[in-house]
């Protein structure tokens, strides 16, 4: 296991030292929310199901797909995801 | 094998020839109840039971040994005699015994101890807390790149920044005699306390050697005077930002640049000095850009901008001993700078003619029809400032030429004159208006020695006690 590496704080510290995840909204209404298919089979099963469910709330839904599995998600498609949706479901494996 | 209170110590390493040369000596003093302390190989010296294993170097910079061999006397497990290298009469006489050394060279200087190579020492001031740091550590994930989680954690002005990890930082301490936790001043726009050790950090990130830490630190203190006003030049929607000119054996000691592209790229000191006073005023203060930072356009300069003056010739005073600090001494001036106005003037071989070039690109300065605004920097290269040398005009003299030429009737710099809006208020319609306060012009030397070329650096239009005055602070060890 390598040693983790140490840096001494250039701040005035008053920020917490480790970076907080963005809070999750309390609800989804008004939000627009994506969903991502990795391209692994049978995740469409799923997601077409999360859809419906969303859709049936009366929440907005966009549909994205990675070209495959087995490389990370193209840039262009991660902006693109970044500038239409507010929160984004996406299956990370089986 | 634990060494005793009382008793003699002996610091070697096999690498060492002077060590190997007294081999029978130590073997002698073993004999008689020293301690051999090994630094590189247990098995040396040979066939010597009492030998402490001390690769780790634990012992040995306990006892603060530069070189080896080392001969130390404790008594009470304090030390009370040392020897250092070989030298047979001082062995003698501190081990108590007449015959050590006998057929051996009389003396023999000795090597580096390894607790003297490069990185070792910090190392082990950090791992024996020599050094207690006030800051924060901050633990990156394993496969975490530190650069890029400076630039993750916004430490950076938008270039990569040199991780601050403790052993930078503390070689950086290391630099100036000054106590880690003394505070400099207080950093907007947070006013928060400015330690040594945070400027040491931002150092270290800036990309400043040890050596530089000494004018940094100086730096650091007029920032953070009354007179500066970091805080309204931070905010202000102008372009200006900290210009900071050095002067005194400083400059050639730490190989600062005042000739060929003084005032560009390529020198570490003049890039990083510079640039480490930004990051303190963007990491402590917490002056972003954006933030508190409102300038409309702002300057490259903002970045870094630091430079050395031309003290080669003493015609011309430096601008440290205009300021009131004796010749010979270091120091740092600090102006509130816009960019750099170049001014060319190719033909003139009298001052009278180049004085007269220097005001007309002077009257210019932020609008031909302002004045009394901010202050500026006039940087002479050496064949401009040739001309002058040969009349014989001093530094003084050739301001107040400048400034008399620079004096303009207040009618022609009214709102409205010539079809523009811009101009004085009313009030001077009547006087004749100096484009500077009273002392706002100032004059250093720097360049290279071919072209007749010198620079104008602006100032921001709130100069003098409404806003920023230039600061001289003297570096210190």
């Amino acid at each position: 296991m390598t040693e983790r590496p140490i840096l001494l704080d250039p701040t005035a510290e008053l920020e917490p030292a480790k970076r907080a995840r963005q809070a999750r909204p309390a609800r989804l209404d008004g939000l627009t929310v994506g969903i991502l298919d990795i391209s692994k089979p049978r995740g469409d099963v799923f997601l077409d199901r999360l859809d419906e469910r969303l859709s049936a709330r009366g929440i907005a839904v966009k549909r994205y797909r990675k070209p495959t599995v087995a490389r990370p998600a193209p840039a262009a498609l991660t902006r693109q995801i970044v500038d239409e949706v507010d929160v984004v479901i996406e299956g990370l494996a089986d | 094998m634990a060494e005793a209170a009382d008793g003699l110590l002996v610091f070697v390493k096999r690498e060492c020839p002077t060590c190997v040369l007294v081999e029978p000596v130590l073997a002698a003093l073993a004999q008689d109840g020293a301690h051999i302390v090994t630094q590189d190989d247990p098995a040396f010296p040979a066939g010597v039971q009492r030998v402490i294993d001390d690769r780790a170097l634990e012992r040995s910079f306990a006892h603060d040994i530069e070189i080896v061999p080392t001969l130390l006397r404790l008594a009470g497990g304090r030390e009370v005699g040392r020897a250092i290298g070989w030298h047979r009469e001082e062995w003698r006489a501190l081990s108590g015994l007449g015959e050590l050394g006998t057929g051996l060279p009389a003396e023999r200087p000795g090597c580096g101890s390894l607790t003297q190579e490069p990185g070792i020492a910090e190392q082990l001031a950090l791992r024996h807390c020599r050094v207690r740091f006030q800051a924060r550590a901050i633990e990156l994930g394993e496969q975490e790149d530190a650069v890029e989680a400076a630039f993750a954690r916004g430490w950076s002005d938008g270039l990569p920044v040199v991780p601050p990890t403790r052993e930078r930082v503390y070689r950086m301490l290391q630099g100036a005699s000054r106590q880690p936790e003394d505070v400099l001043g207080l950093a907007p726009p947070n006013l928060v306390p400015c330690t040594v050790e945070k400027v040491a950090i931002n150092a270290v990130m800036a990309g400043c050697r040890p050596d530089y830490f000494p004018v940094v630190l100086a730096v650091i203190e007029a920032a953070l005077t009354h007179e500066f006003c970091m805080h309204g030049l931070l905010c202000t929607t102008m372009f200006s930002g900290p210009m900071v000119i050095v002067n005194g054996p400083v400059r050639r000691a730490i190989g600062m640049n005042w000739g060929v592209n003084a005032l560009g790229q390529g020198n570490r000191a003049n890039a990083t000095i510079g640039r480490a006073l930004q990051l303190v005023i963007r990491n402590v203060g917490g002056g972003l850009p954006g933030g508190i930072d409102r300038a409309t356009l702002g300057n490259p300069g903002k970045y870094t901008f630091c430079f050395a003056e031309d003290e080669d010739d003493t015609l011309w005073e430096p601008l440290s001993v205009e300021h009131g600090l004796p010749r010979g001494a270091s120091a740092v001036t600090l102006f509130a700078g816009d960019g750099v106005q170049p001014m060319v003037d190719q033909k003139s071989r009298t001052p009278d003619s180049l004085a007269r070039s220097f005001a007309a690109c002077l009257t210019v300065a932020h609008h031909p029809k302002l004045a009394l605004g901010g202050d500026a920097f006039l940087i002479v290269s050496p064949e401009h400032y040739r001309v002058f040398r040969a009349a014989g005009w001093s530094k003084q003299r050739t301001k107040d030429e400048i400034n008399r030429l620079l004096l303009r009737p207040g009618a022609e710099l009214m709102s409205g004159v010539g079809g523009m809006a811009e101009g004085l208020p009313a009030r001077f319609r009547d006087q004749m208006v100096p484009k500077f306060r009273q002392g706002g012009l100032k004059i250093v030397r720097a360049g290279g020695q071919a072209g007749l070329f010198s620079a104008i650096v602006t100032g921001w239009a709130a100069a003098g006690d409404y806003g920023s005055s230039p600061v001289t602070k003297e570096v210190r060890a």
